[in-house]
């Protein structure tokens, strides 16, 4: 069974892989623009720096991490999450989508796994790289364990990530027209790119619970840095599980009542 | 001089046409709008960074009404005829712009500017509810530099809508000329004041904003927001001024130029 799923996942990783080929040129201009903007990203960043504040606790090489790993996950989201679930709604809406439920496997797998952009890998180094200058500036480096728990919440903020996706294809069941919501949702996440205490009150709170950027960005670089608290993460992570099966169940919902474009 | 006749007496109708386009795709337009989050992304960390002092000119109060003021103006010098001219020139459908009797950049400025209406009312009321969220903010006191305000955004516009138009005239020689437009976003989100104002840089390299009052980019956001805070005498406003239009008019020739080479181009290969 779950040998399947994982021969069917690289069928549509190699499908991807090989229809993105076809445009080069692309991959190469993305490439460079990847970097150009994760140094724009930076900007703010420098000038700063020049101020020589902290900002709630937060010096300068610290924020750096934080926008490193926002250009990461970035990468990643705009690599393997979005580029698929923007199919699906493009597919409810011409009705193509009857094709992948008549497919003998799980509906939710396949639309998640139709498009993959390779090419983000660039944005995932830049981040990484990104990374790398802060921790350089800072002077020293993470720990293993702390690169663990990174990573643990990596993994949380993808599935985040993916669920609110998911919420939203499901929703584009019943009202059709959601690209536009789902932009709208992608230039949210803009926000994620400094420390979520940069935010005050209401929006602070907005910003950890309703769209969790404070999840997706500002623990993986605490934890990395070594200042997150153990129950802080532990909560990060119950939440991230519960938000995933609270969206699995949804679409299991929403599927149920799917009736095709025409009719 | 008939021909000039004749667009004068169809610009109206293309203005009203370009408009009720623009109404047919209000709730996407809302969208656009909401979605311009930048202004709002950077005025969270300046804010936030101003708490301890002012930065130069800028406390919070004035940071806000920078940010706010950032976003109005981003929203209506908007233009996308590059995007409108790579399509068309690529589908083919460029030629139906040939066919018309009114030159096809006259028909482009029509309907970009037909969208600015609409961009204006909808979203003036976001950002007035956000200043009234927040507290008021101070803004130009001299009554002298109201049309300097006008003439410096339209001027921005303008400077936005030739450039785009000027990528799009590539789009003869070139397959896509999608990757210069990411060339040239990347370069007006670095340089025009859209991040941070540009006065921020001279805490770092004094001559840094010297050099960007001489660039394209101030003039397409830091500029105008810059006038409508009152942060500029008359003087000042009028040198700015001076430079923005040069701008244009840099723009506007090399514009015509490549439009000449490029229908060229295009009546030999492309139609």
């Amino acid at each position: 069974m779950l040998g399947r799923y994982v021969r069917l996942l690289w069928i549509q990783l190699r499908t991807s892989l090989t229809t993105s080929m076809q445009y080069r040129w692309d991959f190469l201009v993305e490439g460079l623009m990847a970097g150009v903007f994760a140094l724009l990203a930076l900007l703010p960043l420098w000038v700063f720096q020049s101020t020589t504040r902290t900002l709630e606790g937060w010096t300068f090489p610290e924020m750096v991490v934080v926008v490193g790993w926002f250009t990461l996950l970035k990468g990643i989201l705009d690599g393997a999450v979005n580029p698929a679930l923007m199919e699906v709604v493009e597919r409810i809406r011409q009705g193509t989508l009857d094709f992948v439920l008549l497919k003998p496997a799980d509906a939710q797998f396949l639309v998640s796994t139709t498009k993959f952009v390779p090419w983000k890998v660039v944005d995932v180094l830049t981040g990484v790289l990104v990374l790398a200058y802060g921790f350089t500036s800072l002077g020293r480096w993470p720990m293993p364990l702390h690169v663990l728990v990174a990573l643990v919440l990596l993994v949380s903020s993808c599935l985040v990530l993916y669920s609110i996706w998911i919420l939203v294809v499901s929703a584009a069941f019943w009202v059709v027209r959601l690209d536009n919501l789902a932009y709208l949702f992608t230039s949210l996440f803009d926000f994620a790119r400094w420390p979520v205490t940069v935010f005050r009150g209401a929006v602070q709170l907005f910003f950890t619970f309703v769209i969790p950027i404070a999840l997706m960005t500002t623990y993986p670089a605490m934890a990395l840095l070594g200042k997150l608290s153990p129950r802080t993460g532990l909560l990060a992570v119950a939440g991230a599980m519960l938000f995933a099966t609270l969206a699995r169940l949804v679409w299991l919902k929403a599927i149920s009542k799917y009736t095709s474009a025409s009719s | 001089m008939s021909r000039l006749a004749n667009t004068l007496r169809a610009y109206p109708t293309l203005l009203r046409i370009g408009f009720s386009e623009m109404l047919a795709y209000r709730a996407e337009m809302l969208v656009w709008i909401l979605a311009t989050t930048m202004p709002l992304v950077n005025l969270a960390l300046w804010h936030t960074v101003a708490e301890g002092g002012k930065i130069g000119r800028f406390g919070q109060t004035e940071l806000i009404g920078y940010f706010l003021s950032a976003f109005i103006v981003r929203q209506v010098t908007g233009s996308w005829v590059v995007w409108e001219m790579n399509q068309e020139i690529r589908s083919g459908r460029f030629s139906m712009r040939l066919l018309r009797p009114i030159h096809p950049l006259i028909a482009y400025t029509a309907e970009n500017l037909a969208a600015i209406p609409l961009r204006a009312a909808l979203s003036l009321p976001v950002a007035l509810i956000a200043l009234g969220l927040v507290g008021g903010a101070g803004f130009l006191k001299d009554p002298a530099l109201v049309p300097a305000v006008l003439l410096a955004i339209f001027g921005s516009w303008l400077i936005s809508f030739l450039n785009q138009a000027l990528m799009g005239c590539m789009a003869f020689f070139l397959e896509s000329s999608m990757s210069l437009v990411y060339i040239w976003t990347a370069l007006f989100y670095g340089l025009s004041g859209y991040f941070f104002p540009l006065e921020f840089l001279s805490l770092k390299t004094p001559r840094a904003t010297a050099i960007l009052h001489g660039l394209p980019f101030y003039y397409m956001l830091g500029f105008p927001v810059e006038v409508v805070l009152g942060q500029h005498d008359r003087g000042e406003v009028l040198r700015g001024l001076g430079v923005e239009y040069a701008w244009v008019a840099f723009l506007l020739t090399l514009t015509l130029v490549l439009w000449r080479a490029g229908i060229r181009r295009w009546n030999a290969y492309g139609a």
